[in-house]
């Protein structure tokens, strides 16, 4: 059925939670209120205050103790209320949960998820709108999961929850309710490490993740009306990263847009073009283009300067006409 | 002596303290040979840790050590060989394979939970198996220890706030030997017990003498039985000192008097509870002899079986930083 | 609007003559007025966000006005509009604060409202992690402390704030060195929808000080002069260089946590009317008129200047530039 990214992402913990006893769900507002934003309105409701717990203001304490109860038997899937509020636990995050099944030589697991929502254009200005992907796409053991559409959502979440590593699933914002989908009732799962041709194309390839794959294929849809036919890969997961689906639209098409919200210098979109300049260069027809946030610490909320900010589809598109024209 | 405490037990206690103490003095000496590049003690803290550790259901309930534990682990069935595989970085070292810096513990068997080196993290996973353990309905505990410096971090306040809010069952021991490294208490925390802290959390604060094993396992015992029936969390604060420096990197010259450890030996828990067990007439001179030789020769046999065990291939650096599903 | 009364025979603190005592009725008058005018506003479509204030103006206010606005250094928190009214910021600035205008002293259109920051009436920047703050406060004493100012610092937050491992780092470090800082925790029962017995195991904020070795106050945050005399004790104390204290104000929040919340999903309709019924400003009023401070033409000619003031504010603001879109990346670094 027909149904937004914020449903997809209550359903599929709902359908997870009949399934599996071993799910928690906790964090700031999540219990009574069903979150912020809605993503768990009525979990405690079904399945009671043990399951879909009300945290103290705490975020270090949240993703440490959803540690210890990982590693004492249950599946915690904790709530971080936003993204940029994810610091307090960066050392619970990258030198603990990361890092505990390699330095106990594997026989300690972290089987966790962290459910936070990122990005901007909702006028959340400096702290409720950053993209913070890069930061952790950069620490082996964890996992970076970004799906752009509901149906994503439920397949990754899914896999998410079944991972025997802790898994850090950034929900765009924006996407929550503007971003509806077909997403049918029976569970599937969707391997993280796979990336999606989410349209095909042959002129440009554009390589995206989160909410900016919806922007680049509005763009897609613009520039086919002026012939250019734009390929879109959603990578879905940045780490683990989906090499080979990068390399197949670079030889394709020979031209490569990277686009990403989050700030240029250091983004992932670095990643993605060092590794087709490593193994594609000479396949390229047209220097790789990186398409980003600008590089100031966040997102203003001035309305003039958050759309300043903002990767738009006619950004997307200016820049993928741009190299089509090359 | 309180009731559970048989002659066999104590004078199991007390065991485990002389082996710690030998394997401690070891370990330095290899470090001096050149053999063990660094070297975190227990000595001075052995009352309290293997006491703390009698005092808990052994095999059921967890414990979340940090690096100064080495005799609370070799109290929850840490072997002295286990012990010298991890302190030389072998490939059979269960702590780690070799990975981690030597005293960083961990063993999925004896519920020790894997800690790294930034204090204080393991307040909060302490926290969070207790409340899987409360989810669940089982009768674990889990206690977490560190030491008085470890108080200043807001992980600290954080895990005794949400441990407390949610009544898990959790013990959090400090072994509060007055420094954080360098640091002395009085620059630390304003105030002079870390038990004053618990009252900022509702929950119970305990002051006791960590050179006294019988008076740190009474304390633990009542916490654990108080989390045990559902009552939550306690806060136990066990004095003691440590009598050598932070590490085998350091030098407590600078920054300590030699008459302050002098005096502080004084109160040496093996001594103390030698003179109590001597007391019970549970101790005799040839007993203590027995103990002594066997913790000897536990502990030369532990550095001849590390010394001959087979360093990490390298070709395994790349290893578990995910899980490998089994083949 | 029902009125709670104070106790007609409580005596003001002797810092607060006449003069003052109004100025504080006006201050709490004011954050009230403009708070609503903000709600009207964001209904109106022409504010995206408001975070608000109502029920704190007693205790901001009485606080702020027993620090001096010459020397000390406030760091306030999200709901602090009446704390940065009692310390000069006006409301022209607070609205253009609200609409996000190149003019805006606090980010010039960068922050969400409510982000107080005026470099010029010493409020230092915050942001929307909760509880950072508390450490700014501490850093600020310790420099006034090692260059020997007679400086005091506050740091403002809600009782939330106080489970951050921030709050416990800042109360420590604060003690240990026995900076010149106030700490001040505005306690509403509610964090956003979770209520204070879902957040700590204890009644007051205030029992956390003895981990610290420092006074704990509780205190009726609904009645300015016992938060104004409870706050200047602690400056006091901080002067003569005893080291920080913890106030825990007891107030009321009359609204929802913002105005992307609805907290009657989550706190029973009899709660939020009993607390209505404990609104500061009816009560402050009474009280000031049973001293014969204040009298009904008194309240007239205050509501007309208000209603003037807020009005020329909104205007202003209204009328004043958004921020140039090039100017986007200015201010990343020095110049």
């Amino acid at each position: 059925m027909a149904m937004t990214y914020l449903e997809a992402v209550r359903e599929t913990l709902r359908q997870e939670m009949r399934r599996d006893s071993r799910i928690i769900i906790y964090g700031e507002d999540v219990g009574v209120r069903g979150g912020v934003f809605r993503a768990t309105e009525g979990l405690q409701a079904e399945f009671g205050e043990d399951r879909v717990m009300d945290s103290p203001l705490a975020e270090s304490a949240i993703v440490g103790t959803a540690i210890g109860a990982a590693i004492n038997g249950l599946r915690p899937v904790p709530e971080i209320q936003f993204a940029d509020f994810i610091f307090p636990a960066v050392n619970q995050i990258i030198q603990e949960a990361a890092r505990i099944r390699y330095r106990s030589n594997g026989t300690f697991g972290v089987p966790l998820v962290i459910r936070a929502p990122y990005g901007g254009g909702i006028h959340g200005a400096l702290y409720h709108s950053q993209s913070i992907e890069a930061f952790f796409a950069h620490v082996p053991g964890l996992k970076v999961v970004m799906p752009a559409t509901p149906y994503d959502v439920k397949g990754l979440l899914a896999s998410s929850i079944e991972d025997e590593d802790p898994v850090l699933f950034l929900e765009h914002k924006g996407a929550y309710r503007s971003i509806r989908g077909e997403v049918p009732d029976e569970r599937y799962l969707i391997p993280l490490g796979e990336a999606d041709v989410k349209r095909t194309g042959t002129d440009v390839s554009i390589i995206s993740w989160g909410m900016t794959v919806n922007s680049s294929l509005k763009a897609a849809e613009a520039l086919a009306k002026q012939n250019i036919s734009v390929e879109v890969l959603d990578l879905r997961t940045i780490r683990p990263l989906d090499t080979e689906a990068i390399l197949a639209t670079a030889k394709k098409t020979g031209k490569v847009l990277v686009v990403h919200e989050d700030n240029l210098t250091g983004g992932f979109g670095g990643e993605v073009s060092a590794l087709i300049a490593e193994h594609a260069l000479f396949d390229l027809d047209a220097p790789i283009r990186r398409l980003a946030g600008p590089d100031v610490p966040a997102m203003p909320y001035a309305p003039s300067l958050e759309h300043a900010f903002l990767v738009t589809p006619e950004k997307i598109e200016a820049a993928a006409k741009e190299l089509a024209l090359f | 002596m309180p009731e559970g405490l048989t002659a066999e037990i104590l004078t199991d206690m007390y065991y485990h303290m002389v082996l710690a103490r030998v394997l401690d003095d070891r370990m330095w000496v290899m470090n001096r040979l050149g053999r063990a590049p660094v070297v975190y003690s227990s000595n001075g803290h052995e009352a309290t840790q293997v006491a703390s550790a009698f005092a808990l259901d052994r095999g059921r309930d967890w414990v979340v050590p940090y690096y100064r534990d080495l005799a609370l682990v070799l109290a929850m069935g840490m072997s002295p060989r286990d012990v010298f595989l991890h302190l030389m970085g072998r490939a059979s070292d269960p702590n780690s394979g070799g990975r981690q810096m030597p005293a960083h513990w961990g063993s999925v068997d004896l519920k020790i939970l894997t800690t790294g080196s930034v204090v204080t993290t393991q307040m909060m996973h302490a926290a969070g198996i207790a409340l899987a353990a409360k989810l669940k309905h089982e009768p674990t505990v889990a206690m977490a220890t560190f030491g008085e410096g470890s108080t200043s971090q807001g992980d600290f306040h954080e895990a005794l706030n949400f441990a407390s809010v949610m009544k898990v069952p959790a013990i959090f021991l400090n072994e509060n030997n007055g420094y954080a490294i360098s640091v002395p208490s009085r620059k630390q925390m304003a105030v002079p017990d870390v038990a004053a802290r618990a009252q900022g959390y509702g929950m119970p604060g305990v002051v006791v003498d960590g050179n006294d094993p019988i008076k740190v396992y009474e304390a633990v015992k009542a916490a654990a039985d108080r989390a045990r029936a559902g009552e939550g969390p306690t806060l136990i604060e066990a004095k003691t000192y440590r009598f050598v420096p932070h590490s085998s990197d350091d030098d407590d010259r600078a920054y300590r008097s030699r008459e302050e450890v002098a005096e502080a030996k004084k109160h040496d828990p093996l001594a103390v509870f030698e003179r109590q067990l001597r007391e019970q007439g549970l101790l005799d001179d040839a007993q203590h002899k027995q103990i002594h030789d066997r913790a000897k020769a536990a502990v030369d046999d532990a550095t001849e079986f590390a010394d001959a065990a087979a360093d990490p291939d390298p070709s395994t650096l790349g290893r578990h930083v995910y899980h490998e599903a089994a083949v | 609007m029902a009125k709670a009364k104070a106790p007609a025979q409580r005596k003001p603190a002797p810092g607060l003559g006449t003069e003052r005592l109004r100025e504080m009725y006006y201050h709490m008058v004011m954050a009230r007025a403009l708070d609503e005018r903000c709600w009207v506003l964001n209904r109106g479509g022409q504010a995206p966000f408001v975070i608000s204030g109502q029920g704190h103006e007693a205790a901001q206010v009485g606080t702020a006005m027993a620090f001096d606005s010459a020397k000390d250094f406030l760091c306030p928190y999200y709901r602090d509009l009446g704390v940065v009214l009692a310390f000069g910021v006006t409301p022209r600035e607070v609205m253009c604060g609200l609409l996000a205008r190149a003019n805006d002293p606090s980010s010039g259109g960068r922050q969400m409202p409510s982000h107080w920051g005026h470099a010029g009436r010493r409020v230092i920047t915050g942001s929307s992690p909760v509880a950072t703050q508390i450490l700014h406060a501490a850093g600020v004493a310790l420099a006034a402390q090692v260059r020997g100012e007679d400086t005091v610092a506050a740091a403002f937050f809600g009782e939330g704030s106080s489970n951050q491992g921030d709050f416990h780092e800042g109360l420590n470090f604060a003690s240990v060195h026995r900076l010149p800082v106030i700490f001040i925790c505005e306690n509403n029962g509610y964090a956003i929808s979770v209520p204070l017995s879902k957040q700590m195991s204890i009644s007051s904020v205030a029992a956390r000080a003895a981990g610290y070795g420092i006074p704990g106050v509780e205190v009726d945050g609904l009645d300015p002069l016992a938060v104004y005399q409870a706050t200047e004790e602690a400056v006091a104390r901080a002067r003569r260089g005893e080291g920080p204290s913890l106030l825990d104000l007891k107030v009321v929040r009359l609204t929802s946590h913002s105005s992307d919340d609805d907290q009657r999903s989550y706190r029973p309709a009899e709660d939020l009317a009993a607390e209505r019924q404990r609104d500061p400003l009816p009560r402050f009023r009474s009280w000031m008129e049973s001293q014969g401070v204040w009298d009904a033409q008194q309240e007239q000619d205050l509501g007309a200047r208000i209603q003037r003031e807020v009005d020329d504010a909104t205007e202003f603001a209204l009328a004043s530039p958004v921020p140039d879109a090039s100017t986007l990346l200015d201010h990343v670094y020095a110049p």
